[in-house]
């Protein structure tokens, strides 16, 4: 996979591919390894599907929503490398949460029947099952990556401890939950949100910042290049336009 | 009494409806409002009753091969032809078609039946027949999980009386016959009846679980199986062979698309239930003739449909979840054909974008894409952007971007990959240059 003319390669864990994918979290991945290839960055994609061992080498971990049905077998598994990750998370690696694996990165999922699917706690959270789905248009305000763009299907209410700041306030839709009006979640340099459609090709600051804060663990600096991002920004401009 | 008066309101408000222009669900909605018992009461007068149709992808081009296979054998057949498969659709072509008593003269009812409204529909009305095509993931934005579409056809299923027709190639599908089949040990019925594909062609048509590395069941695609009822052994340009109770038989079609053909094993299988079951009263038709009736359907609008602009072809494929779209790019060859991709976000489109990543877009690199359009136009210039897929023009406006790809495609067959509301948009603007088939 890797290429001799690039002086730099990044190794991206895709986490649960199989099982946790069904928002096009596939374009995450898909836009994450254009991004690193368009700053003159080869990136070596590795799957950990449940059951695979942890590649030594990591750069960057990233990860997406599932069905309900298929979240148990995750989670058991999630639980057999959380002690792993949370060295990760603290350790400052560049890690995107979506959807599923957002709330599994948590302390908690609370299930309609009030049983118990135990996180790995990366993210100071817990979600609870709401009755209604909140599905619809979303744009964020974020300090750091300024608006984000996406869009959200999920029943569990998210809410944050104090360990965990919000990825961004939101503008419209619902993000988090229906109360607070936050958005996501950031503990040290892993990010999580609700956010699909997909995030990533829209939302090129946060690849970005996956793709720096790798590059200066990595080598100890990042020079990006300048990147055409026209049709990136009139995709955002027409999905900022449209109804809920 | 009652159907009286339902019937000459409904009519009445279909005959305003049409002077205003459009509205064809109008009369339905009415008439439901006003008695809602009268879909059950027009159906139950049917000597074959009702056969269902639903699934995620297929209903519509389905739905139509099993009314013309039906007709073509002298039976006098009911159904919802536009498309409109919410039950008001259904009520609305009741309305249309009976008589000032609110009768339906018709041997039997063939539905297409979206998964979510079939919900309220089978409150009302037990399908005597019901055909399950596949479960997808389509617009989960309706229906959340795919899980929960699976439910909707498993309670479809449950309210069936006669024949549960199933796809045994599709894992949610069969399960739900598999059920149905235990269920009915004790009061045998329904019976299951299921059409296949020969293990060959296993791999041509991925389930969802394929499409995403899932959990594939090995044990689906291992060794020798029990026959189905109707088996797909082998597919060509326009032409099909199916194995029926130990025969192999080719035919020509006019239906284009893997997808298509497949589900022209659906069809036979359904057709050949309905005549088993009514061998008293109506003669059973030779597989021979069936298939002669087959060779002649048409696709349905927009579902492959070919029109003529400009002295050459322009084909309309219908993309409205990533498997359709995966199967409709491997189903026409791209190869000297003028492409445009019109992507809505409308409700009954869905509005969420992520299933075009589902996509893979790189059987169109060479090519590439003349216009992109629709009102979520840029999000699909962005994913074949990341596909290496070069585009000409993108415009929102669906007849600013005809223009221009009638414009810049001239002397070149044309192909339109469309959603539903972009499907009805480009037909509407379409049908002001050329012939198109008022639906």
């Amino acid at each position: 996979m890797e290429s001799a003319t690039e002086p730099y390669s990044l190794t991206i864990v895709s986490l649960y591919p199989r099982d946790m994918n069904i928002y096009g979290d596939r374009g995450n991945l898909l836009s994450l390894v254009r991004r690193a290839r368009a700053h003159g960055i080869t990136a070596k994609v590795v799957e950990v599907n449940v059951g695979d061992p942890l590649p030594e080498e990591v750069d960057i971990i990233i990860g997406g929503g599932g069905q309900d049905s298929g979240q148990e077998r995750v989670a058991r598994d999630l639980a057999g490398r959380g002690a792993a990750l949370r060295e990760l998370a603290d350790d400052g690696l560049p890690m995107l949460l979506i959807c599923g694996l957002y709330q599994l990165f948590g302390h908690r999922f609370v299930t309609g029947s009030s049983s118990e699917i135990s996180g790995i706690g990366v993210f100071d959270l817990e979600t609870r099952a709401g009755s209604e789905r909140i599905i619809g248009n979303v744009v964020v305000d974020s300090e750091e990556f300024g608006e984000i763009v996406g869009y959200e299907n999920h029943s569990g209410n998210t809410v944050l401890g104090e360990g965990s700041a919000p990825l961004g306030t939101v503008l419209q839709g619902a993000g988090n939950n229906t109360m607070d009006g936050t958005e996501g979640a950031r503990t040290r340099n892993a990010i999580g949100s609700y956010l699909h459609g997909s995030l990533l090709p829209k939302n090129p600051a946060i690849s970005d910042f996956l793709i720096r804060v790798a590059m200066e663990r990595k080598y100890g600096a990042f020079s990006p290049r300048e990147i055409d991002d026209k049709t990136a920004l009139r995709a955002r401009a027409s999905a900022k336009k449209r109804p809920r | 009494m009652r159907d009286f008066l339902s019937a000459v309101v409904g009519k009445a408000v279909r005959a305003l409806a049409r002077l205003r222009g459009g509205g064809s669900a109008l009369p339905g909605l009415v008439v439901e409002r006003l008695d809602p018992g009268f879909m059950a009461r027009a159906l139950s007068t049917l000597p074959l009753g009702v056969v269902a149709v639903s699934g995620t992808n297929g209903k519509t081009t389905t739905t139509k091969m099993v009314v013309e296979m039906l007709e073509a054998q002298g039976l006098k057949v009911f159904t919802n032809r536009t498309g409109s498969n919410f039950s008001r659709g259904v009520v609305a072509a009741i309305v249309g078609e009976c008589s000032m008593t609110g009768r339906l003269h018709a041997d039997v009812a063939v539905l297409e039946l979206d998964e979510a409204h079939a919900m309220y529909f089978i409150e009302r009305v037990k399908p005597r027949f019901t055909l399950l095509l596949n479960v997808l993931r389509d617009q989960l934005d309706r229906f959340g999980e795919i899980d929960t579409t699976a439910g909707y056809l498993q309670r479809i299923a449950d309210a069936t009386t006669d024949v549960v027709i199933v796809n045994r190639e599709d894992r949610h599908i069969a399960s739900i016959g598999e059920r149905t089949r235990q269920r009915a040990e004790q009061t045998g019925s329904p019976k299951v009846r299921e059409f296949g594909l020969v293990n060959d062609l296993l791999s041509t048509f991925p389930g969802d679980d394929d499409f995403y590395g899932g959990s594939s069941d090995a044990g689906l695609t291992a060794g020798e199986r029990h026959d189905a009822d109707v088996v797909l052994t082998a597919l060509g340009k326009q032409t099909a062979t199916f194995r029926i109770e130990g025969k192999v038989y080719e035919t020509p079609l006019q239906l284009e698309g893997l997808y298509n053909t497949y589900n022209a094993a659906a069809a036979l299988s359904t057709v050949r239930s309905v005549f088993e079951a009514a061998a008293d009263t109506y003669t059973t038709p030779t597989t021979q003739q069936l298939l002669e009736s087959l060779s002649q359907v048409r696709p349905a609008f927009g579902r492959g449909e070919r029109l003529e602009l400009d002295g050459e072809a322009l084909e309309l494929v219908l993309v409205k979840n990533p498997a359709g779209f995966k199967l409709g790019l491997a189903s026409f060859d791209a190869e000297g054909v003028g492409v445009m991709i019109a992507i809505n976000d409308q409700y009954a489109d869905g509005r969420d974008m992520s299933w075009l990543w589902d996509v893979e877009f790189a059987s169109l690199q060479e090519g590439g894409v003349a216009v992109v359009t629709g009102t979520r136009a840029w999000d699909m210039a962005l994913r074949l952007e990341h596909d290496e897929v070069a585009f000409g023009v993108v415009e929102e406006d669906l007849s600013r971007a005809l223009a221009v790809f009638r414009a810049n495609t001239q002397g070149q067959p044309r192909r339109i990959y469309c959603t539903y509301t972009a499907m009805l948009g480009l037909r509407k603007r379409l049908g002001d240059l050329t012939n198109v088939e008022e639906i």
